[in-house]
């Protein structure tokens, strides 16, 4: 083994809250063959020793929420040969990106008692607003396996497999009956694969926390849920939460009232 | 004069963005600053005009090292406003799960994060090389209590099984059955992982600090229980302001939770060790013991044996509920909205996480409150920080910044959760 001629690999965190970073740290049975296959060069969560760029793998978790990470951005991307996102705060905002349908002052009054000591943009954006994106791996949190897959696939030069389609083929492989049919509403439909269709398994509607699938059909979503007796509020919510800026949530969301 | 100034810009192996400022004038610590720059995300905001049913999922985003800490607060506080109260087999999975995020986050502080600064690592990974074994054993029993998290909460981070009222869906008996496979391994790793800890070599460092922690008649906190100080303090979480309060302190611009009466207190595992010691099982009371541990302890290097004493202890609770298991009639108790004012307090693996909700009368949410622990830590960080750099101030800098780094993972401190409330530090020349 060659040490100096592993790929190096860095972690970098904007606003989130850690879970997708995380992941890494969660493949207890993965992590240490990881560490042997690539050169984890800076990941501050994890390791005090941060050796200097350039990587041929970043991995971003969080979003861009403050003029000083508007440029921080820019330094990794410049010091990266590939820049993945990983997680619906990174990809898509995140839930802090619901700031970006109200006031910020309004927003930091609430919380903060001295609001003039807070610096803030007025908005939550994803990372591809700012610079260009290399992937991009949805969900809040990721999957970990889903994480492997990708670092795997860019190590070896070829395109991950990560399925666009809905949440609902995860079901039928799972063999989970449709919650929507038992009169549960769902998101299942219009939501991303990737978390392995969890929430229907435990009994209860997706809640689009891998955000929108590829070309989703928002509308005949909206119709089915309404036919099941949701009011325009029950969706509008549902579709404000971890991936309220994602285009067709925000989109849909914005067609129905509080 | 002299006067230097020790900077630590990013700090390492903590959860979120920190940073530490130093200085020292005439042999003398003069300020010790912990900084936080991770970006507020305004959950108290934008949780106003939510669902109390949405609310779990949502406030699980302000931790994903401890999101059933967050969920498990929020429920609380909805049933208290609704009048509703989760008693005997769903309360008992409550804190099953709760048992899963102490053994998940422990675990990783212990062996990933903190055991390096003892023995003279950058890190876990490269402490393997070395200690393969004892990271191996670590990261077993980090997977033990995510098995528990994924089993009861469907994933490891953000779970997606809680609600108000109780859960989606109930575990099965063949679940639970490999679940207490599972947690006897870990319960044995655990104690190897004591007694592993137990020998490091520890500075002398004792602490007069003022303990803050849940108190249950009978059993060790985590979900129910009425605050309680080791000065005095014994009230219903419902009173915390009547005895805490957030304080700006003129150095700083960062918000501080103080007692009202005395200042700086300690919640975590430390404290709530020292003030629970004695419902603890008597042979988790022996195992302290035999590795050195009175019934409480003050040294903050030390807590890395505690956290792993609770470990043990989430092992053997987390069996003794799934061995006394017998399924309930309903996955959760149903539950109406009504307007009114709830509260949640529960332990946290870094202490108690304080929640509090207004609620319309449709379950809308008016108002919302959230006191993370590490915020509630960070002025007992601070007077740690400025005794132990007070006794090296003669030393070189990167052995104080050393010290210091290491001073503040003792409290395995979670930066994301508190930079929603926590004000930013801003110089103004």
């Amino acid at each position: 083994m060659q040490p100096t001629k592993r790929p190096r690999l860095a972690v970098w965190k904007f606003a989130s809250c850690d879970g997708c970073q995380l992941s890494l740290l969660d493949c207890e049975d993965e992590l240490l063959a990881v560490a042997d296959a690539v050169e984890i060069a800076n990941f501050p969560e994890a390791s005090s020793a941060i050796s200097e760029g350039p990587y041929d793998l970043s991995l971003v978790e969080g979003s861009i929420t403050t003029a000083h990470d508007a440029s921080r951005i820019l330094e990794v991307r410049a010091q990266s040969k590939y820049l993945i996102t990983i997680g619906a705060c990174a990809t898509a905002g995140g839930v802090q990106a619901l700031r970006n349908f109200a006031d910020i002052d309004d927003f930091v009054a609430a919380v903060y008692a001295s609001p003039q000591f807070i610096s803030t943009l007025a908005t939550s954006t994803p990372i591809s607003a700012h610079v260009p994106v290399d992937f991009e791996l949805q969900g809040c949190p990721i999957n970990k396996v889903q994480l492997i897959e990708v670092i795997s696939a860019f190590l070896a030069g070829r395109k991950p497999a990560i399925a666009a389609y809905s949440v609902c083929i995860e079901c039928k492989r799972r063999g989970t009956t449709c919650v929507m049919v038992q009169g549960t509403p769902c998101l299942g439909p219009v939501t991303h694969a990737g978390c392995g269709a969890i929430c229907p398994a435990y009994r209860r509607g997706c809640y689009g926390c891998y955000g929108p699938m590829e070309s989703p059909n928002m509308a005949a979503l909206a119709a089915e849920w309404q036919a099941l007796g949701a009011s325009p509020r029950d969706l509008k919510r549902a579709l404000t939460t971890f991936n309220a800026a994602a285009e067709p949530f925000r989109k849909e969301s914005e067609a129905h009232g509080d | 004069m002299a006067t230097k100034t020790i900077k630590v810009d990013y700090l390492a192996r903590v959860e979120g963005e920190g940073a530490l400022d130093l200085t020292i004038a005439d042999g003398k610590v003069t300020a010790a600053n912990l900084r936080i720059f991770e970006p507020p995300r305004f959950f108290e905001a934008f949780l106003r005009g939510r669902g109390y049913e949405e609310t779990p999922d949502i406030v699980a985003r302000i931790c994903g090292i401890c999101p059933i800490a967050y969920q498990m607060s929020a429920v609380h506080a909805i049933e208290a406003a609704f009048g509703v109260k989760v008693e005997g087999q769903l309360r008992a999975l409550r804190r099953l799960i709760y048992c899963g995020e102490w053994i998940e986050s422990h675990a990783l502080h212990i062996v990933m994060l903190h055991a390096p600064d003892f023995l003279g690592f950058a890190d876990g990974i490269k402490m393997a090389t070395v200690y393969g074994d004892m990271v191996r054993t670590g990261l077993a029993l980090k997977k033990a209590g995510n098995e528990v998290l994924r089993v009861l909460g469907g994933r490891e981070v953000h779970p997606v099984n809680v609600r108000p009222g109780g859960f989606h869906r109930l575990p099965t008996a063949a679940e639970m059955a490999g679940l207490a496979e599972t947690l006897k391994r870990a319960r044995d790793d655990a104690i190897a992982l004591t007694r592993w800890v137990a020998d490091f070599p520890f500075p002398d460092l004792e602490m007069d600090y003022e303990f803050v922690a849940l108190r249950h008649p009978d059993e060790y906190p985590f979900n129910e229980g009425r605050i309680v100080s080791s000065r005095g303090i014994d009230i219903d979480i419902a009173d915390y302001d009547s005895a805490f309060e957030e304080r700006h302190l003129a150095r700083s611009t960062a918000l501080h939770s103080m007692t009202r009466e005395r200042g700086a207190y300690l919640v975590g595992p430390l404290a709530r060790y020292g003030l629970n010691f004695d419902r603890l099982p008597p042979h988790v009371q022996d195992l302290a013991k035999e590795v050195g541990l009175g019934p409480r302890c003050t040294n903050p290097f030390r807590s890395i044996i505690v956290r792993a004493i609770e470990v043990v202890f989430s092992c053997d609770e987390a069996l003794r509920i799934i061995a006394a298991y017998e399924r309930p009639e309903g996955a959760f108790v149903p539950l109406a909205p009504r307007a009114g004012t709830g509260f949640g307090c529960t332990e946290a693996p870094r202490g108690i996480c304080w929640h509090r909700y207004d609620f319309e009368p449709d379950g809308t949410i008016k108002t919302a409150r959230i006191v993370p622990p590490t915020s509630q830590n960070q002025a007992s960080i601070e007077s740690d920080l400025a005794a132990v750099a007070g006794t090296m101030v003669d030393a070189l800098d990167d052995e104080i910044r050393h010290r210091c780094e290491q001073t503040i993972r003792n409290y395995d401190p979670c930066i994301s959760c508190s930079a929603h409330f926590l004000k930013l530090t801003v110089e103004r020349q």
